[in-house]
């Protein structure tokens, strides 16, 4: 076991260190500003004196590698700094210091709405294109496999945004079942959460689900080819025990992949399925703070989606690691 | 009871190719009686895989019976149902595959895979199949026959696991057993264990038996009758000692054509003169790491002398190469030439320098660029080392095809696809000449090849030899190619020149023991040499078993 | 006959699951779309059928010779990829109108019957601030596709230069340069995109530049991220040939290498990339356009079509045609990526096929 704990270690290490880089990176992409933050707060209109002000009030005086510390080392605890729109808003009004409402405050509602949006498209998701990713590849080339082979095609094809429009027009708009906007708020009953946030789950789901069930029937396709396999069948066993007793136990690990890799890439559906539905998530504010321009609240959201797609990898790198019988059991 | 086990009778199979059928078999029939053995034989592409799956009344994938019958016992297994089908395979019929560290699932252990069948049949009960895995290991002379079921199939080595897959296949005490290549992948000294462990446990329990492979010494030792097969069709078959003596088609004949090719070994080289090329020393390894694959290689060759270095896979001859072509510059020592020392990268070499040394490769098809013109690939080096141009270019390169003898007009403008694999390598011979060298390594030129067309490479190899006065480093594992063409011989064993010297020498009696385990081990196209060979030498003093007192 | 059953069984599951949430009407709603997407899947399938022989009987043999074995599928994508060509090209010969002009009449609604709203010159009707939505949808073709194309042309570039480099040079570089792209693919695309688009529109803001300039230049060089992986790859496979090492060994330079002896080998596996990645760039710019980030105005694209329109969608009880105006928009996305992967999938499965 020891060998396998030290690659997980090694990998987890080598994550830390991705993430670390990937924060270092989105935080140097502001110093590719023109000018500076100071000034981009401001606007051009701004006077000199306003700018100096406000770049000693956010430490911009200070080295680049102080202020990449400082923020990483306050991110670290949850502490995004304060919007753009905050600050303004504190220069123009000049008081209530008090009650300035910052960057985690307003990212920690959307990140669980984000978060239930996720878990609800994952929640179809999932089942439903490993059972059809299986099927196809157990009766492959049959009329079945071509059907699902266009479509998922199809799918895979389509923006997000027309997928969604499409759905609206036939479950909200042609057939009211489902609200076409996503209001939530706080004190909603789970059934009522559901409801407004099926629409945007369903478009997220027919989007992953056909990558997941190409992946994963292109995985078993692989596995079923090895010659493990036909070897099993050559022991004239029976198909379901080739495939449960054979099949499933080496499956597991390109399947957990595919599911890991697949959410990762529901972090990037989210951005477009969130605007489309007004769904007040964090890829919404995300969307709203870059057209603002509003950098603090774009890095956070930045990192925030970085990191929830790293950890992901990670973790598929993690499973396959695990279920990997040479590893298991080392010479 | 009949004894007659298998009958195919006008066996078609296609294959499925860009929504078409495409014939694979046409037309094959196969008997086999209880308790013999047939060899299936010929090149990749003639089918025999395919009718040994057949034979259990199996295709692959992409793959379909398309006409006639295949009985077993009296059953036809091309109409039989599924169920009849699946209650005799791994009971009655069993497949041996060629790679055994592919074919055992990596997620169970041995032991749990040789009981399956058995306890699945219900043929007998676990417990009784384990204690039976455990006598037939011990049958089959593995190492540690108790513990060795409990480990999983990559805890295991090659040589074992194609034995622990024969035991796998004998679990039931099947009425026949299908062997696809089982040691093809192995090398020469471990082939041997399994050979003589396959053929004394086949006997023991008259099991019928098919056995596929291209090697026909390998077959001689096994089967019972040969059957020939060339592209789906059968050339031949008779017993085996009738086919060895007395083939009646061109096609087998040319196979078993005894190396007719024998080249008079040259006198050595004085030790006055300078040799052509010394690898002086060398001690290499890969990337950074420590442990070194060439351990102090030293070794002379002379101008117009064939030096052969053999050994078996792992043995370092191929990195000897990359070495002295510099790819792979030495940790410690120099490779010189006429007595001066080359750079040891070939980034750092002169142009006359890296001129001097040409290659021959193994595999032709990956030699030469597919999309290449002939004209191009052996055009290039004539421009870029000796500067010729247009028509020159071409006049020279025509020389070159001549040289080779192939019709220049006919393969100016053609690429590598549209030529043969003994074409191919004539072009690869063309492109190395092109740079007007001293010196031509040839790294396992003829082992892709059929027998006849090696043949005519060495022949060429040789009249160029005369022609040119070139020197030759033979890499190879073969050592009828060796007899036939080389002056020297450098005997290679895990990064370690065992023994070098002339020819005779090495080959005559006294040898180092690895020498004599080597050119021991290689089967020959005698039906008695390994039954003589294991008689002579004994089980412990070949294989496994004799590499390991060898070491120590 | 298998296959038939599973796919019946998913039938089935499929109704019952509508009739569960929905009851039979449901179904029968259902069942009215599903015969008018069968109606247009039917039409398509006999358009590309029509396609496939015209190609098969008048076009030389290089080409009718690979359509004899084509999927529908795949006669149907050149069909409509040859079709938006056509279309881009001749944007300026075949739209009523130019893409920025703006005429009086605002909100015209589509069908062109003045009663209902309409103008007969204006087929489609125009946007809310006066521009003919059938010039623009057009124009758009050009625009959406020909900068999508661009930019995957330069992400090639970029990618398919240092994937090479890094192959044949191998060593630091081929270090380097990897865990450089690892980190780059780390965050994901969209979201990197954006991050760099904020800096950017504040670029284009200062120096009058076009953002769309700054969006094919973000995004060019974060796809070539992955055009450097596959590049890489491709290469590597190539690099370990032995004609490689001859070169290498006869002592020729690393554009020779790369150019000569690498790169004609690369095609087809490129061919099919440069697909995939088209599909890829040209939905995220889509996306960044829906987004508001994207191509800018005054150039008309089908992206930012699809957000302005988007509120008609609430009219499809009442006025379908207006209601769907912005799925053509979003539609004509989805066609051209549907037409390139149909494509892509044949070309892939052409190369990999033949091997059973």
């Amino acid at each position: 076991m020891n060998s396998v704990l030290g690659i997980i270690l090694k990998r987890l290490a080598l994550g830390l260190l991705t993430l670390l880089i990937v924060s270092l990176v989105i935080f140097c992409a502001v110093e590719l500003l023109p000018g500076d933050f100071a000034e981009a707060i401001l606007g051009q209109g701004a006077t000199p004196e306003a700018v100096a002000a406000i770049r000693e009030q956010l430490g911009l005086d200070k080295p680049l590698v102080y202020r990449y510390l400082s923020w990483l080392g306050s991110a670290a605890t949850g502490d995004f700094g304060i919007s753009f729109a905050q600050l303004n808003f504190l220069e123009f009004g000049g008081q209530g210091a008090g009650n300035v409402i910052t960057v985690a405050d307003q990212i920690r509602p959307r990140f669980f709405n984000t978060l239930f949006l996720a878990a609800v498209a994952a929640a179809i998701a999932v089942p439903l294109s490993l059972a059809i990713g299986i099927l196809a590849a157990l009766f492959r080339n049959s009329i079945f496999d071509r059907v699902a082979n266009v479509a998922t095609l199809t799918s895979i094809s389509s923006p997000e945004f027309f997928v969604a429009y499409i759905l609206i027009l036939f479950l909200a708009v042609l057939n009211p079942i489902l609200p076409s906007l996503s209001n939530i708020y706080a004190d909603m009953t789970f059934i009522q959460r559901l409801t407004s946030t099926l629409l945007p789950a369903l478009v997220l789901t027919l989007v992953v689900t056909a990558h997941m069930m190409r992946m994963t029937r292109a995985a078993i396709i692989n596995l079923l080819a090895s010659p493990y396999i036909e070897m099993a069948r050559l022991k004239g066993l029976s198909q379901t025990r080739v495939i449960v007793v054979h099949a499933l136990p080496n499956a597991l690990a390109p399947i957990i992949n595919v599911i890991a890799l697949n959410l990762a890439y529901l972090v990037t559906g989210v951005v477009v399925v969130e605007v489309v539905f007004v769904y007040p998530g964090v890829g919404q504010l995300f969307v709203d703070s870059v057209k603002i321009r509003d950098i603090p609240l774009v890095q956070a959201c930045c990192l925030i989606f970085a990191a929830a797609y790293i950890l992901l990898n990670l973790l598929a790198d993690v499973m396959s690691i695990l279920s990997n019988p040479r590893l298991r059991h080392p010479k | 009871m009949s004894n007659s086990l298998v009958k195919v009778r006008n066996l078609h199979i296609e294959g499925r190719a860009d929504e078409t059928w495409l014939p694979i078999v046409n037309g094959v029939d196969l008997d086999l009686e209880r308790g013999k053995v047939l060899g299936l034989i010929g090149e990749s592409g003639a089918g025999k895989s395919t009718i040994g799956l057949a034979a259990m009344g199996f295709t692959r994938d992409g793959c379909r019976i398309s006409g006639g019958t295949v009985e077993f016992d009296g059953i036809d297994l091309t109409k039989a149902s599924t169920a009849v089908k699946r209650s005799l395979l791994g009971k009655r019929i069993a497949y041996v595959a060629q790679s055994a560290a592919a074919s055992f699932n990596p997620a169970h252990k041995l032991m749990d895979q040789h009981t399956e069948a058995p306890v699945y049949h219900g043929v007998s009960s676990r417990k009784d199949s384990e204690a039976d895995g455990i006598e037939l290991y011990r049958k089959l002379r593995l190492p540690n026959p108790e513990q060795i079921g409990f480990r999983y199939p990559h805890q295991v080595s090659g040589g074992q696991l194609q034995r622990a897959m024969t035991a796998m296949a004998m679990s039931c005490r099947p009425d026949l057993i299908i062997f696809d290549e089982p040691t093809t992948a192995l090398d020469v000294t471990t082939q041997i264990e399994v050979l003589a462990s396959i053929r004394d446990i086949v006997e023991q329990f008259g099991t019928a038996a098919i056995y596929i492979t291209h090697d026909l010494a390998v077959v001689a030792q096994m089967a019972d009758d040969i059957k020939v097969l060339l592209k789906g069709d059968e050339v031949e078959q008779a017993d085996t000692r009738t086919m060895l003596s007395n083939p009646q088609q061109e096609y087998t004949k040319s196979l078993w054509a005894v190396r007719s090719f024998q080249r008079p070994q040259k006198p050595t080289a004085p030790t006055s003169e300078t040799p052509l090329v010394t690898v002086r020393d060398v001690t290499a390894a890969y990337g950074n790491d420590l442990v070194p694959v060439l351990f102090g290689v030293d070794f002379n060759i002379h101008k117009g002398r064939t030096v052969a270095v053999v050994g078996e896979s792992g043995s370092g001859k191929s990195t000897v190469a990359r070495c002295i072509t510099g790819l792979l510059p030495p940790k410690k020592g120099a490779i010189e030439f006429n007595g001066v020392a080359l750079p040891a990268s070939y980034k750092k070499r002169s142009k006359n320098q890296l001129r001097q040394v040409q290659m021959i490769y193994q595999m032709a098809d990956t030699a030469l660029n597919p999309r290449v013109r002939i004209k191009d690939i052996i055009g290039r080096p004539v421009e870029f080392y000796s500067g010729l141009t247009g028509s020159a270019r071409d006049e020279r390169v025509a020389a070159l095809l001549e040289q080779i003898e192939l019709e220049p007009s006919l393969y100016m403008e053609r690429r590598p696809t549209e030529l043969s694999g003994g074409q191919k390598q004539r072009i690869g011979i063309a492109r190395a000449l092109a740079a007007e060298p001293e010196f031509i390594i040839c790294d396992e030129v003829t082992s892709a090849l059929d027998q006849l067309v090696a043949e005519g490479i060495l022949r060429l190899l040789a009249k160029l030899q005369d022609e040119l006065d070139l020197a030759y480093m033979f890499i190879t594992h073969d050592l009828a190619t060796v007899r036939a063409i080389a002056d020297e011989v450098v005997v290679m064993k895990e990064g370690k020149v065992v023994e070098a010297g002339p020819k005779d020498v090495v080959f005559s009696p006294p040898h180092h023991p690895y020498t004599d385990l080597l050119l021991s081990s290689v089967p020959e196209m005698d039906p008695d040499w390994l039954t003589r060979l294991l008689e002579e030498r004994g089980l412990e003093n070949l294989g496994d078993a004799a590499i390991a007192r060898i070491n120590s | 006959m298998k296959g038939y059953l599973i796919f019946a069984l998913f039938l089935a599951a499929a109704a019952s699951t509508i009739v569960f949430f929905g009851g039979v009407d449901a179904l029968k709603t259902t069942w009215s779309y599903l015969y008018w997407l069968l109606i247009i899947v039917a039409v398509a399938a006999a358009a590309s059928w029509v396609f496939r022989e015209l190609l098969r009987r008048l076009m030389p043999e290089v080409i009718a010779k690979p359509m004899r074995q084509a999927p529908l599928t795949a006669a149907f994508g050149i069909m409509i990829i040859l079709a938006y060509i056509i279309i881009s090209v001749g944007a300026p010969l075949i739209a009523p109108y130019g893409e920025a002009e703006i005429f009086t009449r605002i909100n015209v609604l589509p069908g062109g019957d003045p009663e209902l709203g309409g103008d007969p010159a204006h087929l489609l009707g125009t946007d809310q601030i006066g521009r003919d939505i059938l010039s623009r949808l057009i124009y758009g073709a050009r625009n959406t596709v020909g900068i999508a194309f661009l930019t995957t042309v330069l992400s090639f570039l970029i990618g398919v230069t240092f994937g090479f480099l890094a192959a044949t040079l191998g060593g630091w570089i081929d270090q380097s340069l990897s865990r450089g792209v690892d980190v780059l693919m780390a965050i994901p695309q969209l979201i990197f995109a954006l991050l760099l688009m904020t800096i950017a529109s504040e670029w284009a803001y200062r120096s009058g530049i076009s953002l769309t300039w700054f969006m094919i230049l973000i995004i060019a060089v974060l796809d070539s991220t992955r055009v450097f992986r596959l590049a890489r790859a491709v290469g590597l496979n190539i690099v370990v040939m032995d004609y490689i090492e001859a070169a290498k060994v006869r002592g020729e330079t690393l554009s020779h290498l790369i150019f000569k002896e690498i790169l004609p080998n690369a095609y087809s596996p490129l061919l099919a990339e440069f697909g995939l990645r088209f599909c890829f760039v040209f939905l995220t710019i889509a996306s960044l356009s829906f987004l508001g980030v994207g191509i800018q105005p005054p150039l008309a694209d089908w992206g930012t079509m699809v957000r302005d329109l988007s509120q008609f969608i609430n009219f499809a009880a009442y006025d379908p045609l207006t209601a769907s105006l912005p799925l053509m928009a979003a539609g004509a996305i989805a066609l051209l990526t549907v037409a390139v992967n149909f494509v892509v999938d044949w070309m892939l499965h052409n190369s990999s096929g033949l091997k059973e």
